[in-house]
């Protein structure tokens, strides 16, 4: 082990059915650091600190502790907590019913006979001294979320841990509340804890960290020192592309479909939603193609998700073709000639025991009525069609939607939306985790659409393919558009840039 | 949400703040009742000025305080078992055949009791905790199971003769003060059964393994989040396996008072208990979610829903149909209740 | 969904399975192999049990009875119950235990009318149609109740329906005052019995009837798209603009339409009634044959002929049982017995069990070639 380490992780591989979710990954964390973990979905972070805390059992590589002999042998939860690995998730795993002192201590003390008053006193110095403002005594759901996640941590601190580890512990907590979770970081890492930081903020990463690892595609990119790596360098190692390289790509694509003119298609004005955007102002017109980008997190699913109606939308005026019109709910947009092709396709998008071809006429049936049931052999006819259109690999049209393969099914949703023939179409990440040929076929689809006279809405983490198929791209930065990008400002540079915010170096 | 920031800074603020859902809810039955009984008093007046009438409530529904405590632990867990009532009655048959045609003593009684109930609770503890069935179709088929046994153990109703189990069956114990002289003058105590003594006394120790053993915490944990206790390192089968069996026990325990209480074995005994129970336990404060309730809520859930039996019956609605309608009510009540402020308290 | 839903995996041709394979991949296969079985045990026991005679009922009309006529008869109620409880299965993931309780309430109210509060009637005080439709109102109530404290009260269907199984029997009997009326018309009992010079039993033409009806309502309308839409991804089913606890709702009141016609047929049966023990422990029954046709009790696809079929196959093992003198009241706990070996065997965690059981000879095999 190196000097001052207090994990080292060395050749680390996972392989998932047809997927190398991790792919010989190193990484190390020193006593006393803050080190965030970086990348974009789907880059495998998620997947090492599984590995690392036992949830998932690794195929390849050694993990090294200090204190222990050899290579760690971690095979559940329960093991990486007595190897001296805490771990804080996203999704508060503590109960909420319990008394915050319970919560702490719960799992962990041996003897049949829970002590109150040792334990309530126990947990009261642990959280005086870590400045939670919390009363060992109170029902953990009666505290806000930031304290709940505290708890978390000062759990995880009183085991005495090496490690922490922090999977996104900020995504719910709003700024004040961050503050105080940096104070407890940089308290701990003053008593030589390691942590591992994983957070979509750039900002964040900036103001604690001391280190940064990205991964990409299931690959270690590289690790740095805060120090040496701007903020527009951290994004183009995420996204994949070196700044040199960042040549304007539009021109080789052949240019996109643009169209200034005209009257907007849908206008939206501080349009807001139960899920916590801030209010926007959005249009598009006839024959466009436009995006949301930002990172993961940033609140551009939840913009379209708003113009849809999926979200409740709490406030804006939206516009149909100049007219004030009410969505409410996904019907009513369907009404409109709105389709939405949503982000989470197995959650969100597809009915999985349902076969293709049911999946492919369902939204289109919905409009048509209960009582106006498409028959058999028209459905069977739609199927083929949009089968044969979008080259949708499937045994039969009988096929469980399920059992396709994500770019099959994807193409299937396409066509679901396709054959309602909607005015407005929104595409939120249609092009995730399918492969390439897939990807550039549905490119090729959305400018075939726009050039006939539909207004597609297209989010993507990629920003090449915005970049190729996008005439206008609204960034979007924590819950908030904070610039809108058209014409000559469309490069990858400036759109990363923008994207970062802050020092443009 | 009271936030915890806010609050901490007036201690007094802060202790009220800290009042779990346990608390909260177990006072509310607690107030209900009370009120409820008070209002009898005042306004009903007659059978309930006397400390019997109260006591009686007690004899009559020790099995069910058993019980609903066994269903509340289950509940807690985020469970549910409805084959306690026909454990109760399997219980009371087979214990009558056994004093009545094998000769059997109080021991084999009590032995069979918790014998037929263990059984119940292993079978489906293991069917839930281990398969991953739903408690509620694992207890549906047992209760049906267990309906079935009893008329095969015996079609017809069994009287009990037996005099060791009568003398039992008959003892009461005085409560001393609350008795009253009748008509000539002549001062009768006050009394409950032994059933009521038991049931008090497993009250008090439920209560005791839910507050202050792992394993009563652990019952919480579980019901509260089932993924996050296994993150905390907790065994959620091992739990859920225990609660199933405890309740079964209980229910055996609670047939074996049932049967002390009526001494007779009959297919209709314990009808519609798995439902008292629900709804007591559900008045008591026990979440169905899960994760929140208190035996002494329990306790306190069964003496308002028998309060408002009563009540309901000297209102003049004295036929049987009406307390189940009662009970019904009651629960729906409740259910929506809570499922309105779960709701809420999720948007949020 | 226009036509039977089949399970589309066999839908994928796969000639180099083994049939037996194909054969057991099929939705059908276990209520088609209980059949079989209970066919084949009653011919080893007795072939008598399969004898179809033409008697002479009490009046003087000719009759078809045997056992198998019994089966088709006494089974009605369950099929219709069983459709209902398929789609309530389907859509809300969870069974509705009150049918039993609301059948009674639909044979109270029926009973009332057509007795016009009396206790005994002789002929019909309200024209059979009009009781009828009352009863069906009645249980549509029910179910809208249920329904509404499932799909908008997100209770949990079993527990929701709780309420319904405490306080059904009970109201039933609250309609009628607590009396057991008795209906003297033989026109009241045309349905649950013979029509004039027709020797087979009215409530099979019904149940053939409600199964027609089904037939045409699946595929003249959109319910089993949207129900089974709904029952597998809801927030899915939300985003193409169905609304799921409308069709949650919706399914719940076509369920208290089964219930009113089951209860119908019972009471019709007798002309009379009795609440605590009418219709005892058929949701029980209907739950069994929902699963025994092949649908998951966790919801989703459906398949209405295997629930049909499932009731069938209940109504048979109930028939034969009785044929051997197993008491009525002691039935619940064989069939307990059954319901308790069926969920285990489609519980997830045996399946993978067992299908990990079967691979493993698989691997061994190939490995040591």
């Amino acid at each position: 082990m190196q000097e001052g380490a207090v994990l080292e992780m060395r050749g680390i591989c996972k392989y998932f059915p047809g997927v190398r979710a991790l792919q010989d990954v190193d990484f190390t964390l020193r006593e006393g650091e803050i080190h965030a973990l970086m990348g974009e979905n789907g880059a495998g972070k998620s997947t090492l600190i599984k590995v690392l805390t036992g949830v998932y059992p690794k195929d390849g590589g050694e993990v090294h502790i200090r204190g222990v002999e050899g290579a760690a042998v971690i095979r559940s939860p329960q093991d990486a907590q007595n190897a001296g690995i805490s771990t804080v998730y996203q999704e508060i795993t503590l109960c909420p019913n319990l008394t915050v002192a319970e919560n702490m201590y719960i799992g962990r003390t041996k003897g049949a006979v829970t002590n109150w008053r040792r334990m309530n006193s126990g947990a009261g110095k642990i959280l005086e001294s870590l400045g939670i403002p919390a009363s060992p005594r109170q029902q953990l759901g009666s505290c806000s979320i930031a304290v709940q996640q505290m708890v978390a941590i000062a759990r995880a601190v009183d085991m005495e841990c090496k490690v922490l580890i922090l999977d996104e512990p900020t995504s719910s907590l709003d700024e004040q509340e961050v503050v105080k979770l940096f104070g407890l970081m940089r308290d701990l890492k003053a008593k030589g804890v390691g942590i591992i930081f994983v957070t979509h903020f750039l900002e964040q990463v900036y103001e604690v960290c001391d280190r940064i690892t990205v991964l990409r595609d299931g690959q270690l990119v590289g690790e740095y020192v805060i120090e040496d790596l701007p903020r527009v360098q951290l994004v183009s190692k995420m996204l994949g592309k070196e700044l040199d390289d960042m040549a304007d790509i539009k021109g080789e694509t052949g240019g996109v479909a643009i169209s200034q003119e005209g009257a907007p298609v849908l206008e939206a004005q501080d349009l807001c939603s139960s899920a916590g955007i801030k209010p926007f102002d959005f249009s598009i017109r006839r024959g466009e193609v436009n995006g949301f980008t930002g990172l993961l997190g940033s609140g551009r699913s939840e913009c379209v998700r708003a113009i849809f109606g999926a979200d409740r939308v709490t406030g804006g005026h939206v516009k149909m073709d100049g007219q004030n019109v009410k969505i409410k709910k996904p019907l009513d947009a369907m009404k409109q000639g709105i389709g939405y092709l949503p982000e989470d396709r197995k959650g969100d998008g597809i009915v999985g025991d349902l076969s293709v071809r049911e999946n492919i006429i369902l939204a289109y049936q919905v409009m048509k009525g209960f009582f106006r049931p498409v028959s058999r052999a028209q459905a069977e006819a739609f199927a083929d069609e949009y089968i044969k259109l979008l080259e949708i690999k499937t045994a039969s049209s009988d096929t469980p939607i399920k059992s396709l393969s994500g770019g099959n099914q994807q193409k299937c949703i396409l066509a679901r939306w396709l054959l309602t023939d909607p005015t407005y179409l929104i595409l939120d990440e249609p092009t995730r985790g399918i492969d390439i040929g897939t990807k550039i076929e549905i490119q090729k689809l959305v400018l075939k659409l726009a050039s006939e006279g539909k207004s597609v809405t297209f989010i993507s983490s990629e920003i090449d393919e915005m970049l190729r198929t996008c005439s206008r791209l609204i960034v979007m930065r924590d819950r908030k558009a904070v610039g809108e990008l058209k014409g000559d400002d469309l490069t990858q540079t400036k759109i990363m840039a923008t994207i970062a915010g802050g020092d443009e170096k | 949400m009271p936030n915890g920031i806010a609050v901490d800074k007036q201690g007094r603020l802060k202790e009220r703040a800290a009042m779990s859902d346990t608390t909260l809810l177990l006072t509310i039955t607690i107030v209900v009742f009370f009120i409820l009984y008070l209002a009898a008093i005042l306004f009903l007046g007659g059978s309930f000025t006397k400390p019997q009438n109260f006591l009686n409530i007690l004899n009559n529904n020790a099995s069910l305080i058993v019980l609903s405590c066994g269903m509340s632990i289950v509940m807690i867990t985020g469970g549910i078992d409805i084959s306690v009532g026909g454990v109760t009655c399997l219980v009371c048959m087979t214990c009558a055949v056994n004093l009545e045609q094998q000769g059997g003593n109080m021991l084999t009684v009590i032995l069979i009791g918790l014998g037929i109930g263990l059984a119940f609770g292993v079978v489906q503890g293991f069917l839930v905790a281990h398969l991953g069935i739903q408690p509620f179709i694992v207890s549906l088929a047992g209760m049906f199971f267990a309906k079935g046994m009893t008329t095969i153990v015996s079609k017809e109703p069994v009287r009990v003769t037996n005099e060791g189990f009568l003398a039992v069956k008959d003892m009461r114990i005085n409560v001393p003060g609350l008795g009253a002289p009748n008509k000539l003058g002549v001062y009768i105590p006050a009394y409950v059964e032994v059933g009521v003594v038991i049931a008090l006394l497993m009250v008090i120790l439920l209560f005791c393994l839910l507050r202050w053993t792992g394993l009563g915490r652990a019952f919480y944990a579980v019901g509260g989040n089932n993924q996050s206790a296994n993150m905390l390192g907790i065994n959620v089968r091992r739990t859920k396996f225990l609660a199933h069996v405890l309740c079964s026990v209980l229910a055996g325990l609670g047939g074996v008072l049932y049967f002390l209480h009526v001494g007779s074995g009959d297919v209709a005994n314990g009808a519609g208990d798995e439902m008292n129970a629900i709804a007591s336990s559900i008045i008591g404060g026990t979440l169905l979610t899960g994760g929140v309730g208190n035996v002494i809520g329990t306790f306190f859930g069964v003496l308002s829903l028998n309060t408002i039996k009563r009540i309901v019956a000297s209102l003049g609605f004295d036929e049987a149909w009406w307390s189940n309608i009662t009970v019904a009510a009651m629960l729906c009540l409740f259910l929506v209740i809570q499922s309105v402020v779960l709701l809420r308290r999720n948007k949020k | 969904m226009s036509a039977p839903v089949k399970n589309p995996e066999t839908q994928v041709r796969r000639p180099d399975e083994p049939l037996f394979k194909r054969l057991t991949r099929q939705q059908l296969f276990i209520p088609v192999a209980a059949l079989a079985l209970l066919v084949l045990f009653n011919l080893i026991a007795d072939p008598s049990f399969f004898a179809v005679s033409i008697n002479q009922n009490s009046l003087g009309n000719p009759v078809l009875s045997g056992n198998m006529v019994s089966v088709l008869d006494n089974a009605s109620e369950l099929v219709i119950l069983s459709i209902g409880m398929t789609l309530v299965t389907a859509s809300s993931g969870g069974q509705d235990i009150s049918v039993g309780a609301t059948m009674a309430i639909a044979g109270s109210v029926i009973l009332r009318m057509v007795c016009g509060g009396q206790v005994t009637a002789d002929t019909m005080q309200t024209p059979l149609i009009l009781a009828v439709l009352a009863g069906v109102l009645a249980t549509m109530l029910c179910g809208a109740f249920n329904g509404t404290l499932v799909a908008y009260f997100k209770i949990q269907p079993m527990v929701a329906t709780l309420i319904m199984y405490t306080a059904g029997r009970s109201i039933a009997a609250w309609i009628n005052n607590n009396q057991l009326p008795i209906i003297n018309d033989l026109g009241f009992k045309y349905a649950g019995t013979f029509l004039p010079g027709v020797p087979v039993p009215t409530p099979i033409f019904i149940t053939v009837l409600v199964i027609l009806a089904f037939w045409l309502i699946l595929k003249f309308t959109t319910l089993g798209l949207y129900t089974q839409s709904v029952g597998i991804n809801a927030n899915s089913s939300r985003l193409n603009g169905l609304d799921p606890k409308l069709i949650k709702l919706l399914t719940y009141v076509i369920l208290g339409v089964c219930v009113a016609l089951a209860g119908f047929i019972r009471v019709s049966r007798s002309g009379s009634i009795n609440y605590s023990r009418m219709a005892e422990n058929i949701e029980m029954d209907a739950i069994l044959a929902v699963a025994l046709g092949g649908n998951a009790l966790s919801g989703g696809k459906f398949n209405i002929y295997g629930s049909i079929l499932g009731a069938y196959v209940i109504q048979f093992l109930t028939t034969t049982l009785y044929k051997y003198d197993v008491p009525s009241t002691a039935l619940p706990a064989y069939k307990a017995v059954v319901v308790i070996l069926l969920v285990v065997l489609s519980a997830p965690v045996v399946r993978e069990k067992l299908a990990s059981m079967k691979k493993a000879p698989a691997k061994a095999a190939k490995e040591v070639s």
